[in-house]
């Protein structure tokens, strides 16, 4: 980039170039922005990806479509299971399966506490961005109760892999619903916490209002998706629009800004957590105790376990799923669902092999980072850090 | 045309096909998901047409996705898939390119979250864009090689 020249109020002016990260902690993992500055202001922003690129759709072409899952989790990690069911209701789109209610419920309950935990992070990173250590502190002690109630329900805390082809890996551990009502009764209290520290904050307000403002017309075009979409008042959101997993079955709202800021992208993540509250209290009602986990597709979903001891026919195909996958019919689907961050696309095409011939990911954060140059561009540096902050990237699905 | 009725039914394909009767070749329906194959001569007016009509509205490309057909040709395959957020509506467009002239016109100033796309496109796969404005590569380092994306890219890379 080269240096030019700009009109200052005593006369005119070169710019500098200033390199910002990979290496810089706020800009959430390897995130370089080169800038053009006029002092202080930003005269050009221009974000810098790739650092992270791991050629996950790559390798993806070169597994079955089972063991794709796992590298679905490293995407996004601060959301794997969104990641997990994204990819898994494409597949099972290819296959023309249909999942059991009782899954289809436990995976809508466990998507939203995703969403908790990933906006519970948001508000403490960002809040640390700016300087409020203690909010960081408070997030992720609740984020901790989310992380352990994944751990029981899937054996891991964060790359869960929860979510398989045809329904759940495994019967979630006895009552593990307690453990979620705790976290849900408890939760309301945690946020009256965050909002009392920060909603009226002054240091807060001064630093996010009318910063890093976006028109509707601009973030659409961009390509932006989530609540950055929503905080200029477009209600776009995947699970009203093109419902999946019965998310049709459950109330709730999609709430929107219309100042197009800093503050109001953060009063939406607050509010999203208080309507993910109301879909884990209502999905909490209707899991059945008992029921299928796992959609009955042989040579597709795994025999159970005993089945697998007992029968003959069982036994073979666990042996044919784990050793040679299984083959969708040719042909290509694109599934999105809402994730954290907004529209989380994967294109899966097959040409009838146990391997996928290409997966395809659009990562929310991919298109939502683009619009960083529209943030920040006249605005002081100090505003860059809240413009990355509350578009809420994660650099694992930026750059796959 | 060999195209099933129910397809040719498609009101978008009628609308598309009465405004100009080459800029659909073909319609393909898969798991109740459309596509419209539009030639790559056409696709630059279509795509204004799609995001620009009120009655279309395609306002939102939520993705721009490459597929590598080798030894197949043509060997490229690129997928647009669109929004209309007035609309509810979604449309997959299907461009297809022959290897040996690996260029498509650009759709960045219809869309513009194509720009990064199509760079990404174009460092993974080699799919150049006419008329971009800041064609690099994005995700590989500047001075890589290849395009690993390609079915003819070993996924080890080369050694």
């Amino acid at each position: 980039m080269s240096t030019t020249t700009v009109n200052t109020a005593t006369g005119t002016a070169k710019t500098m170039v200033l390199n910002m990260g990979p290496q810089h902690p706020s800009t959430h993992g390897v995130l370089r922005v080169v800038l053009e500055l006029d002092g202080e202001r930003i005269v050009k922003a221009t974000p810098e990806i790739g650092y992270l690129h791991t050629g996950i759709e790559k390798t993806c072409e070169a597994k079955t479509y089972s063991q794709a899952i796992t590298l679905t989790d490293r995407l996004d990690y601060l959301a794997p299971l969104s990641n997990n069911l994204g990819y898994c209701l494409a597949v099972e789109k290819l296959l023309g399966l249909e999942v059991p209610k009782r899954a289809q419920y436990v995976r809508v309950l466990l998507t939203e506490m995703t969403r908790i935990a990933s906006h519970l992070v948001w508000i403490g990173t960002h809040a640390i961005d700016l300087g409020a250590m203690s909010v960081f502190l408070y997030c992720f002690r609740e984020r901790e109760e989310v992380m352990k109630i994944f751990e029981m329900v899937s054996g891991q805390r964060m790359m869960t892999s929860y979510f398989r082809i045809g329904g759940l890996a495994l019967e979630p551990a006895t009552g593990w619903l307690g453990r979620v009502e705790r976290f849900v009764d408890a939760m309301p209290g945690h946020l009256a916490e965050y909002e009392n520290l920060l909603t009226r904050n002054r240091i807060w307000l001064s630093r996010l209002v009318g910063v890093g403002v976006i028109s509707a017309e601009d973030a659409i075009g961009l390509g932006m998706s989530g609540p950055s979409l929503r905080s200029t008042g477009m209600a776009y959101d995947v699970r009203k629009f093109f419902p999946y997993s019965s998310y049709e079955e459950f109330e709730f709202d999609v709430p929107t800004r219309t100042d197009g800021d800093c503050y109001s992208r953060y009063l939406l993540r607050v509010a999203e957590i208080k309507e993910s509250l109301k879909i884990v209290r209502q999905a909490m009602a209707k899991v059945p105790t008992f029921g299928a986990i796992r959609t009955d597709a042989p040579g597709i979903v795994p025999p159970a376990r005993e089945l697998m001891k007992t029968e003959m026919e069982s036994l073979i195909y666990h042996f044919k799923i784990f050793t040679e996958g299984f083959s969708p019919p040719p042909g290509e689907v694109y599934q999105r669902i809402e994730s954290p961050r907004g529209e989380l696309g994967f294109f899966v095409a097959s040409d009838g092999s146990p391997k996928p011939y290409r997966v395809k990911v659009r990562a929310p954060s991919f298109s939502n980072l683009q619009a960083l140059s529209k943030l920040a561009e006249g605005r002081l540096i100090a505003d860059l850090i809240a413009c990355i902050g509350t578009i809420d990237i994660v650099l694992g699905e930026v750059d796959r | 045309m060999d195209e099933p009725e129910e397809l040719q039914q498609d009101p978008i394909l009628q609308r598309l096909r009465a405004w100009d009767p080459q800029a659909v070749a073909e319609v393909l329906e898969f798991r109740g998901e459309r596509t419209l194959v539009v030639p790559r001569s056409h696709l630059r007016r279509t795509a204004e047409l799609l995001a620009g009509a009120p009655d279309l509205a395609f306002n939102f490309l939520s993705d721009v996705t490459g597929v590598d057909r080798f030894p197949v040709e043509p060997r490229f395959e690129l997928n647009y898939h669109l929004l209309s957020i007035p609309n509810r509506a979604v449309l997959r467009i299907r461009v297809r390119i022959h290897g040996s002239d690996p260029i498509v016109p650009t759709v960045c100033t219809i869309w513009p979250t194509a720009n990064w796309h199509e760079r990404e496109i174009y460092d993974l796969f080699g799919v150049r864009f006419e008329g971009h404005p800041d064609l690099r590569r994005i995700v590989m380092p500047d001075d890589w090689e290849g395009h690993p994306l390609r079915k003819d890219y070993p996924v080890e890379g080369f050694r």
